[in-house]
């Protein structure tokens, strides 16, 4: 299975860490990958503006990455929900389709393919977690608390083989950070009050880490967080899960 | 011209703790919605049924009207069309005209809210009181509705009776719940006992009997429809559904996702008119049936009213009802109004996050946050957002689209964000930056490592 690993442009700009932690876990997990070049981003931002129209040559260049892969895993779950769900302005070739088919976030694929082969990690922290809510209500990682089902395992279940870790329950697990993309600038006062009151939950309860598997929602907390200076650090799941926090 | 739902929501955000309260308060019951429903392990499978039902009469609308029309005339009902709001209006003035009605007593009604009956009538000094407690709260205040289902929940007790003690002369500063309900109740027995007619709104409409069903907790509607010998039921048309062993899956799902409660306390079935009594329905189309022909939004005809989107919304907990400036507010509203006028409500589509907890909460199924995105781009291309915006759109969609472009103006901006102070990029033009750091520019982006790397 030829498979490519695909990068946010956030955390291609901002946070490469993120990007290198999937390299290293995947490279540890003798998984067959590549990253192709010139990669830039799905176009959400446009699309979610309202001119859908105007991330037309993104997602061709995103389709033309891609369209030769089985499978591209994506660090993210919000950018790969906008690939399934919003790429339908451009003409549904197979080329479109089997992209569109086989791109999934790189935590659930982790999760459905190689828990049981990634090395005991030890982290004795208090930590509380945030699924993107694109992840979580987009692609079912993990089953949102407003369905009445059996709970289906997420996030936590990448943490099989951490050791030392304390995961506290937030009194309101699904409630959005309010990062939203364009949002967070648009509505700016909404975006950061739903932020702030994120931050409080997970201070409320004395929290070392709070650990999601959706940077954007991160850069938009950590830039509270350091605005507001909160002792709390936040942390992408692939930092974790390949012990590059310390 | 219209402040948009960003000025409107600031405005709202500036009270923190009122905000907060809000918030709490929405909170409590979208908590108690999630206790009712959990403890009905069918739950999924009622929200599937009730969509299906929903869907069926949909696509059969047509059928189900003229069945509904037939059996409500056997039973002794006047049965009226309104092509719109305006229309709606008129029907109900003649009715109460020919009735010599100088004074209405109306129930539970957001359909009325939406034609914007009270005024009108008003107009033509026929004189309504609103009898469910928190529809006669914002009345007395000259308030819109803030919720479908909670119309007052934007104000707290102490402003209740503060308006109670300013209008009724009730005890200054007592905020007993209970003492401020009683003072409502002997206002509105008056009311009761010396009006003419009475209006009500209805929940569902059965078409095999002709009958129009309301749920309430309060029994307002049955205590003025008892009353008085002219009852009036206003209906949306989408309000149908085929049989009446089609409404316990509705009456089950209702009232759980709308305040917690296993079923409200009154579930009133009106057939045909008392002895001696008129009975009439008006069926209100006012932009139902140019939804229904639309693809992408048909399904929101669906929607039952349980306000259910607005208690979950985290956008909504935290702007208020009033923030949306449309009759239904929440997420269901911002996908309704649009409709109705696309430019006057172009900004509500864009206050939210996407998040789709409306989606998973809707007790009939609508992809309440698949639709917000729908009209964003119904509203881009139909020209009403600023120009200024387009182009940034444009810009932004060559830069990305481009991997040279991309590369060049990541590189620029992360030397310029090492290379100078802080705060040219944390300036007030800089609307991410106003409470938020910016995230720390790295030496390298994540692309020039790997190809460094390998």
């Amino acid at each position: 299975m030829k498979i490519a690993l695909s990068i946010p442009c956030f955390i291609d700009q901002f946070y490469p860490k993120v990007g290198i932690a999937a390299v290293e876990l995947l490279e540890k997990l003798n998984i067959d990958f590549e990253v192709p070049k010139n990669q830039t981003c799905c176009g959400q931002p446009m699309a979610n503006s309202g001119f859908e129209d105007e991330a037309k040559k993104t997602y061709h260049h995103f389709i033309n990455l891609f369209k030769d892969y089985d499978k591209t895993v994506m660090i993210s779950g919000s950018c790969t929900h906008h690939v399934q769900h919003n790429y339908t302005n451009i003409p549904q070739t197979n080329e479109v389709k089997n992209v569109r088919d086989n791109i999934e976030d790189i935590s659930q694929f982790i999760l459905e393919n190689y828990i049981d082969k990634i090395a005991p990690v030890h982290f004795p922290y208090k930590v509380a977690l945030h699924t993107g809510c694109h992840s979580l209500r987009g692609q079912r990682f993990g089953t949102s608390s407003e369905l009445v089902l059996e709970k289906e395992i997420g996030l936590e279940g990448l943490l099989k083989n951490v050791t030392g870790i304390k995961i506290i329950p937030l009194n309101r697990p699904n409630e959005c950070c309010g990062f939203g993309g364009t949002f967070s600038v648009v509505h700016e006062a909404i975006s950061i009050k739903m932020g702030r009151d994120k931050l409080n939950d997970v201070a409320d309860k004395e929290i070392d880490y709070l650990i999601s598997n959706d940077m954007s929602c991160l850069m938009h907390l950590e830039g509270i967080i350091k605005k507001e200076n909160r002792n709390i650090k936040v942390a992408h799941i692939l930092e974790l899960l390949n012990g590059s926090l310390k | 011209m219209r402040s948009s739902i960003k000025n409107r929501s600031e405005a709202f955000l500036q009270n923190n703790e009122r905000t907060n309260w809000h918030d709490k308060a929405l909170w409590f019951v979208r908590e108690k919605r999630d206790l009712a429903a959990k403890a009905i392990p069918e739950w999924e499978k009622l929200r599937v049924f009730a969509s299906e039902i929903k869907t069926h009469t949909l696509a059969n609308l047509d059928q189900y009207l003229i069945e509904f029309e037939e059996n409500a005339i056997k039973n002794g009902v006047k049965v009226h069309w309104a092509r719109d709001g305006e229309e709606h209006n008129q029907i109900i003035e003649n009715i109460l005209q020919q009735h010599q009605v100088k004074k209405v007593v109306k129930s539970k009604s957001m359909l009325t809210e939406e034609c914007h009956l009270n005024p009108y009538l008003e107009s033509k000094g026929i004189e309504v009181v609103d009898t469910d407690l928190g529809e006669r709260i914002i009345q007395l205040k000259g308030e819109p509705p803030s919720h479908i289902v909670m119309p007052a929940i934007h104000l707290k007790k102490e402003e209740v009776s503060d308006l109670f003690h300013e209008k009724w002369q009730t005890e200054k500063g007592n905020n007993d719940p209970a003492y401020l309900t009683y003072q409502a109740r002997l206002s509105l027995r008056k009311d009761f006992l010396t009006a003419d007619a009475s209006i009500t709104g209805i929940n569902f409409a059965i078409a095999e009997t002709g009958e129009v069903v309301v749920c309430t907790n309060e029994g307002n509607a049955d205590m003025g429809t008892h009353i008085v010998p002219l009852q009036i039921h206003s209906m949306g048309i989408e309000k149908l559904i085929p049989k009446r062993e089609n409404l316990g899956v509705f009456t089950r799902i209702l009232a759980r996702s709308a305040t917690g409660q296993p079923i409200t306390v009154y579930t009133s079935h009106f057939r045909k008119p008392k002895p001696k009594s008129e009975m009439h329905i008006v069926l209100v189309d006012n932009f139902r049936s140019n939804r229904l022909e639309k693809d992408k939004y048909w399904s929101s005809l669906k929607c039952i009213r349980c306000g259910a989107c607005m208690n979950t919304c985290p956008i909504y907990r935290r702007s208020g009802g009033h923030s949306y400036d449309a009759t239904i507010p929440g997420p269901i509203g911002s996908i309704l109004s649009p409709n109705i006028d696309t430019k006057k409500y172009s900004d509500l589509p864009f206050a939210s996050t996407l998040c789709g907890s409306c989606t998973d909460v809707c007790p009939v199924k609508i992809n309440i946050h698949e639709q917000l995105f729908f009209w964003r781009q119904d509203i881009g291309k139909s020209n009403v957002l600023p120009k200024s915006k387009q182009r940034a759109m444009k810009i932004m969609g060559s830069i990305l689209g481009n991997p040279s472009t991309y590369k060049l103006f990541g590189k620029i901006a992360r030397i310029s964000m090492k290379l100078l102070p802080s705060f040219v990029f944390e300036n007030r033009l800089n609307t991410w930056a106003k409470n938020r750091k910016m995230p720390e520019a790295p030496k390298e982006s994540f692309q020039e490592w790997y190809q460094k790397r390998k």
